[in-house]
């Protein structure tokens, strides 16, 4: 992707902006099949990713994403803060491993966030939750990467998986999260967890087709 | 040290609640932390307040940690990985109901019990009847 001087900051603005214009929307979606403060507390969280990121704005990528992480973890309050935390700290040790930033890096850094967040949720595909977003965007990367796809490309491929993967969990029965405890009352509705996952990578896609095009 | 003991829930008030329920058991004896509630104060879990709690209650012979709901599972778990040192190693995430074990959990280092022991028996709480049919 060439250059990504500034990238980390201008993601911490853009997913700030889109979490703040989301939340009632993730909240309304979490109210239906589960603790209802997801739209909150992703709010809180990236609006004390982007205070955080702003303090040290010429970190590279990776520091950046780790900053996010740590920020996350302390401050979300839902699962969402293991769970985001977890898979940012693994994108960011995957990106600090290689100077260069590729389409194969990026699918690499997003396999590790996914593989973090299998791990932290005990969670795989159709349970109804964000691996369902991710996991798509995963598979899209890799083929993209193999494809010799830009980075641009490639995230936006990638994006567009996700939500499929998110409208996917529509008719999903949850069986992780606080979803589960609904049993069938889960059922026709769309996960909020695949849905704020969709909306980072689809904001993360745009930001850098921008870039490639400026 | 007796065991040390952490009740991590979503509500602060619940976690205090049964850390006073759990005290009046141990006579005392034991070190047993309360954690719960976000950074801001409304309902959640906080890795970092998790930490905090397992080093207050950390005697070096143990900490059994009881939660209520999953995501205080995946915020104590994100804790551990957190912690430096040997911290993590001395801890046991127990599946055990929040408040049989707690009670249960709270007796048993005031015997002397070590922390296998302390955990096996908070897990057996699982089984123990309430109202009998």
């Amino acid at each position: 992707m060439g250059n990504t001087d500034g990238l980390g900051l201008a993601i911490a603005e853009r997913v700030q902006a889109v979490m703040a214009e989301h939340a009632a929307e993730l909240t309304q979606l979490d109210s239906a099949i589960g603790d209802g403060d997801h739209g909150t507390n992703m709010n809180r969280g990236f609006t004390a990713v982007l205070a955080k990121v702003q303090e040290q704005p010429d970190q590279s990528l990776a520091a950046v994403i780790k900053t996010a992480a740590m920020t996350l973890i302390s401050t979300v309050g839902g699962a969402a803060g293991p769970l985001y935390g977890t898979a940012f700290l693994r994108a960011s040790t995957a990106l600090a491993a290689s100077p260069e930033v590729g389409t194969a890096e990026v699918a690499t850094a997003v396999k590790a966030a996914l593989e973090g967040v299998q791990q932290r949720g005990k969670a795989t595909t159709g349970e109804k939750t964000m691996v369902d977003a991710i996991a798509p965007a995963v598979d899209a990367l890799n083929a993209a990467a193999e494809a010799g796809a830009s980075v641009a490309d490639a995230l936006d491929q990638a994006a567009e998986a996700a939500r499929q993967g998110m409208e996917a969990t529509i008719p999903m029965l949850a069986t992780k999260g606080r979803a589960s405890y609904l049993g069938e009352r889960s059922i026709g509705h769309q996960d909020p967890g695949a849905t704020s996952s969709y909306y980072i990578l689809r904001t993360i896609a745009d930001l850098v087709r921008e870039r490639a095009n400026a | 040290m007796p065991v040390g003991i952490v009740i991590v829930s979503h509500s602060p008030k619940l976690a205090e609640g049964i850390r006073d329920m759990a005290e009046q058991m141990a006579g005392g004896m034991i070190n047993i932390r309360a954690v719960g509630g976000t950074a801001d104060g409304s309902l959640g879990t906080n890795p970092d307040a998790i930490l905090d709690a397992l080093r207050a209650a950390d005697g070096g012979d143990g900490i059994l940690v009881l939660m209520d709901l999953g995501s205080a599972v995946m915020s104590a778990e994100t804790a551990l990985e957190l912690a430096a040192g040997s911290l993590s190693s001395r801890v046991v995430l127990s599946d055990a109901p929040l408040v049989e074990g707690a009670i249960v959990a709270a007796v048993q280092p005031s015997i002397g019990h070590g922390l296998d022991q302390v955990s096996a028996a908070a897990l057996g709480s699982r089984r123990m009847n309430k109202v009998n049919h």
